[in-house]
């Protein structure tokens, strides 16, 4: 929890990892791709606070330490969600895999969700995987991550009909929450690779279940808005937007704020500090004090610390049906709808 | 003017089209030495090692044709460096070769419809500059949806807004609305705020892209952290 002028915020971190990108776990002849990818992470850490950067060896490989100091007791998290990223054509045993986060979780029992992951690409066999995984890890959510590359194929969308049997297959078991990513991609090659459309479409199809954009869509940040003001269910995933603006891009992260609580709403935005890219503990105490810069902001909705409770944690406890004691809540349940005009021009404007 | 000024005023017409701005002003040229007999040898950079492959691989192709349309040039070669595909990429360009031949199998198409869909956001962000300063100046809506073209001021969005135009085919004569939805259709005064609405989110998202790409290539490369940009 964070305390700051009397006002308790309950911290649900909705993006958290923990891996293992050191060269021992890289593949043979991938080698390229393993430590380009992990020096691309390092470098967006390099857009927080000088302070809070690490040197590349211990962001290839941090203890449980690390992660315990980082997190629970200087971060002010109460809740971290763990969302798993495979990436096994690279990493030997995946880059942060629901298998490790599930070791590190049994030990902090109650304070460490651990999401599951599945492709619609593994067939069947997928399927009966998840069920597994499902009863093991007691699953309430799952982290999808459709650029990822998998014999030849380098990616997959929610639209693909070997999604549908998956999708049906988590609303049956509960697992309502599906964190999708659609940040920084590759692939497909010849088209937008940030297309956010096939979310869109599963939505729809799927109204029992939650779809978190992780990273906002980031960098098509306008597509995301456009298509989360128009479905219920779509969340705001804030993990990298508060990391790689707040401080080095303040006026920037101030639009981007503005945008999204004028478009998807404060009950829609869930705060993820996307550790070990960046430390919650910075980002927690930027965002409570957060606030526009100047009157050029005028135009956009008013951020209190009733929004902040609730992007800090209170929506992302909802979802999960994490308990929050009564201390962290709100007196009165003020719900605050976002832009629900017709976004219809949204084709014509690009 | 030397071979080597003209050669970067050349690349100074090379647009990141994810971005809408030239690669010289975002540092993507990291070196350009040209021979006595005008060989040109150009080395690019990016902000990260996984920039999307197709935006990587039209700056670079963008970038050796700005090159070698100049007369006084006899040679070009273009050097991506440290990108996950540039070994693909700059076989490919430095052959002459289009974007399927750079990834065989791996696309159905070319870049075009991708390239049109980012000048469209482009499009749409640059007029909502100058509409909104319209506004502030005291402008109503339809004294702003009633200007011609040829009322656009000389400055560096107006100007690109009509080279925007004439790569998406929209009308740009004199007598041609001086705002236009992306199709080319007209913007009706009553819609005008509603529609600045939206293109203010599109430029959101331009800037703070190009906000963000500035910021990594500073961090990868070392280079020289300038005061804030004013956003």
């Amino acid at each position: 929890m964070y305390e700051k002028d009397g006002e308790k915020y309950f911290v649900v971190d909705g993006h958290i990892h923990f891996w293992d990108a050191s060269p021992d776990n890289w593949v043979k002849g991938q080698e390229k791709y393993a430590k380009g990818w992990i020096e691309c992470f390092h470098a967006y850490q390099g857009l927080g606070p000088a302070e809070t950067h690490w040197p590349i060896e211990k962001f290839q490989k941090y203890s449980e330490e690390d992660f315990v100091s980082d997190v629970f007791d200087e971060g002010y998290v109460d809740v971290g969600i763990f969302n798993p990223t495979y990436l096994k054509e690279w990493y030997t045993d995946g880059f942060n895999t629901t298998e490790t986060n599930a070791r590190l979780a049994a030990k902090h029992p109650d304070r460490l969700i651990v999401n599951g992951r599945w492709d619609p690409r593994e067939g069947e066999a997928g399927l009966r995987r998840l069920e597994e995984d499902a009863e093991r890890y007691g699953l309430k959510g799952v982290k999808l991550y459709t650029a990822e590359w998998r014999d030849g194929s380098r990616g997959w969308t929610l639209r693909d009909p070997e999604a549908a049997p998956f999708l049906e297959k988590c609303a049956e078991l509960g697992i309502v929450n599906i964190h999708v990513h659609k940040g920084p991609t590759i692939w497909p090659l010849d088209k937008d690779a940030f297309d956010v459309r096939d979310v869109d479409y599963a939505a729809t199809s799927y109204p029992e279940l939650n779809f978190i954009v992780e990273h906002v869509g980031l960098p098509r940040i306008e597509d995301f808005c456009f298509m989360a003001t128009q479905e219920p269910n779509v969340y705001a995933g804030l993990a990298v937007a508060v990391g790689a603006l707040m401080h080095a891009r303040p006026r920037f992260f101030a639009k981007v704020m503005g945008e999204l609580l004028f478009w998807v709403g404060e009950d829609k935005m869930l705060f993820g500090s996307d550790y070990a890219i960046w430390e919650p503990k910075w980002q927690v105490e930027g965002f409570v004090d957060w606030d526009y810069p100047d009157d050029q902001f005028s135009d956009y909705p008013a951020v209190t610390t009733a929004s902040k409770k609730k992007i800090l944690g209170l929506n992302a406890a909802k979802l999960y049906g994490i308990d929050v004691p009564e201390e962290f809540q709100l007196p009165t349940e003020a719900e605050t709808p976002a832009a629900r005009e017709d976004a219809q021009l949204v084709e014509g404007a690009a | 003017m030397s071979i080597r000024a003209r050669v970067l005023d050349a690349l100074g017409t090379v647009y990141d089209p994810e971005l809408d701005e030239p690669i010289t002003s975002l540092e993507f040229v990291t070196s350009c030495d040209v021979s006595a007999d005008g060989d040109v040898d150009l080395r690019l950079r990016l902000p990260t090692s996984q920039c999307a492959p197709n935006f990587a691989f039209l700056m670079a192709a963008d970038a050796r044709d700005a090159v070698r349309r100049l007369p006084e040039v006899r040679g070009v070669t273009v050097l991506l460096e440290d990108h996950c595909t540039d070994d693909e990429i700059n076989a490919a360009v430095n052959r002459g070769q289009a974007f399927a031949q750079a990834f065989p199998g791996e696309t159905e198409g070319e870049l075009d419809a991708l390239r049109r869909l980012f000048w469209r956001k482009a499009l749409v962000a640059r007029q909502s500059r100058l509409c909104e300063a319209l506004l502030a100046g005291g402008a109503t809506p339809e004294e702003v949806t009633a200007r011609r073209a040829a009322d656009l001021p000389d400055e560096p969005d107006a100007r690109r807004c009509l080279e925007l135009r004439g790569q998406l085919g929209i009308a740009r004569e004199d007598d041609a609305a001086a705002f236009v939805l992306p199709d080319g259709g007209a913007i009706a005064a009553v819609d005008l705020r509603h529609w600045l609405r939206i293109a203010r989110l599109i430029r959101t998202s331009l800037e703070s892209n190009g906000g963000m790409c500035r910021s990594l290539l500073r961090v990868r490369y070392d280079l020289p952290n300038p005061e804030e940009i004013a956003a």
